[in-house]
């Protein structure tokens, strides 16, 4: 059931620091830009939209839709990665973790979980919503 | 300024090992360079700009040129993974056009299959790149990355796994005329439904080879390319477009050849249905699938009802392609596969392919390449050929 595949330890720089912050006390924080509105992923400091550099973390409510997803299977412990679009309308690559990996699928609900990394902040991933 | 009929494919050359445990990966580049400069009927002197991506070390170029002993006044490393080579192409012809050098050299190598890589299956190791912090922990790979395509294809136009494995029945025909492929075995669907699965949806044989291996293509001038005995196959359209996540809006149905494809044939002033083969990048079935529908062959979303049924068989289908096997079955050097996709459209043209599956009056070709990734950022090239 759970994923105990290790979960290399991301490595924060000044421009995402804050982001990694927020993940070490749950919160998942986007990129919304000030100047055009939009909120992108990946977070940057300049807006890949309109290049503002009046960007601004917003805290994601962290309910999602799975767009798209794929089960690893040959390796020694197979695991869900996906692209999960968020309430906030933009799609981050992550895990589908705590369940049946045979019975993930597209178009499914999904909220946010937070799993350790080895050494580092932990890292959003998403379960379904049952 | 056009590049249309200012270059022409003067040599090419694909390295026949593909498993290179005593060979060096400069003496593959060599090797290739070699070879395609003697198909040419040129001599190594004769080389004035050399075009290589990223697969060599060190200042690769510089490496390279040293080892090889070229005498320059043009390189250019531009390095958009497997699609590079292509591009490559469009680039020496626009520096030729340009008058910056008159006969261009290209080469590609690797080992990964000496070197027990892993391909599709390895994890991609956190880097300094941008993205990599809010990727690698999640364990993105080559496969599950195409995968995701896959599954978004299938679940927003009904795309089925035997649609697909088509893909790679149509590749099996043709490799098993091609004494170099690494598999040379007609496969049928059931064959292919039945491999075990990699990355949902894909099967081991929806998935290219591994090989080591390489090769060359030499880009000349018209007045050289005149002189030579060999068919003249001239550079008539090119387009380049590299595509990403778009800020977090991602959309893995389609490639950069919905730009790139349309660039290249403005160029070169033909439409998809004129194109008597197409060389299409063939990292996965699905890549030709998208690719296919990306250029225009068909409309988006039928692209499985398009290759089902042989129809990229040739001979019998109204789209052959890779008539070599491809990378499905004949040769993925480098993990890279865009050389050996102009080099197969050139023996075509020439009429040089395999006889069992030569296209009859082969005077207009394509060759489209994807690097990178489809899943997260890629680059697409296309390139479109004529035979004079
Ligand atoms: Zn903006």
């Amino acid at each position: 059931m759970a994923s105990e595949r290790k979960i290399a330890a991301p490595a924060p720089n000044p421009e995402t620091e804050a982001f990694w912050d927020g993940a070490k006390s749950g919160k998942l924080l986007l990129k919304k830009c000030a100047a055009c509105g939009a909120v992108h992923y990946y977070p940057r400091a300049i807006c890949p939209f309109c290049f503002s550099d009046r960007t601004q973390w917003q805290e994601a409510t962290g309910e999602g839709t799975i767009y798209s997803y794929s089960v690893m299977r040959r390796v020694p412990i197979p695991y869900a990665i996906a692209y999960v679009t968020l309430a906030e309308g933009i799609s981050m690559m992550t895990n589908i973790v705590d369940c049946d990996l045979d019975r993930v699928r597209i178009g499914q609900k999904v909220k946010l979980v937070w799993k350790p990394s080895e050494g580092g902040p932990p890292v959003p991933m998403f379960t379904p919503i049952s | 300024m056009s590049i249309k009929g200012k270059a022409y494919v003067v040599g090419v050359y694909e390295h026949p090992t593909r498993k290179a445990d005593d060979k060096s990966l400069a003496q593959l580049h060599a090797e290739s360079a070699k070879g395609a400069i003697e198909d040419a009927g040129l001599s190594k002197s004769d080389i004035d700009a050399y075009f290589l991506a990223g697969e060599p070390p060190g200042l690769n170029s510089l490496s390279m040129a040293d080892y090889m002993g070229l005498k320059l006044r043009h390189v250019d490393s531009t390095d958009t993974g497997g699609s590079s080579y292509i591009l490559h192409v469009g680039h020496a012809a626009e520096a030729i056009a340009a008058g910056k050098c008159r006969i261009a050299l290209i080469t590609l190598a690797g080992r990964p299959r000496s070197e027990g890589m892993a391909t599709g299956t390895t994890a991609r190791a956190a880097t300094s790149a941008p993205e990599s912090q809010f990727e690698a922990p999640f364990g993105p790979a080559t496969a599950n990355m195409y995968a995701m395509c896959a599954m978004r294809h299938m679940y927003e136009y009904g795309t089925t796994s035997e649609q697909l494995a088509w893909i790679k029945v149509a590749a099996s025909h043709h490799a098993q005329h091609n004494k170099n492929a690494m598999l040379r075995e007609v496969v049928t669907v059931e064959d292919v439904l039945n491999s075990p699965l990699i990355a949902d949806p894909l099967h081991r044989l929806d998935c290219c080879v591994i090989s080591d291996g390489g090769g060359a293509i030499i880009v000349a001038a018209p007045e050289i390319a005149r002189t030579l005995k060999r068919p003249r196959v001239a550079v008539i359209g090119h387009g380049e477009a590299p595509k990403g996540q778009m800020g977090g809006h991602v959309d893995l149905t389609y490639s950069g050849a919905v730009w790139s494809g349309p660039a290249a044939f403005a160029e070169a002033g033909v439409k998809p249905a004129d194109i008597k083969y197409a060389s299409i990048y063939d990292s996965f079935t699905i890549t030709v699938l998208m690719q296919i529908e990306d250029l225009g062959f068909c409309e988006k979303g039928e692209g499985g009802k398009f290759v089902a049924d042989g129809n990229l068989i040739s001979g019998q289908g109204r789209l052959p392609f890779n008539t070599d096997g491809g990378g499905l079955c004949n040769n993925h050097p480098s993990n890279r596969g865009g050389l050996t996709k102009v080099i197969e459209a050139v023996r075509q043209l020439r009429g040089e392919a395999h006889p069992a599956v030569q296209v009859k009056n082969c005077n207009l070709a394509l060759a489209h390449g994807t690097g990178g990734s489809l899943g997260t950022r890629h680059g697409a090239a296309t390139l479109i050929m004529e035979r004079e």
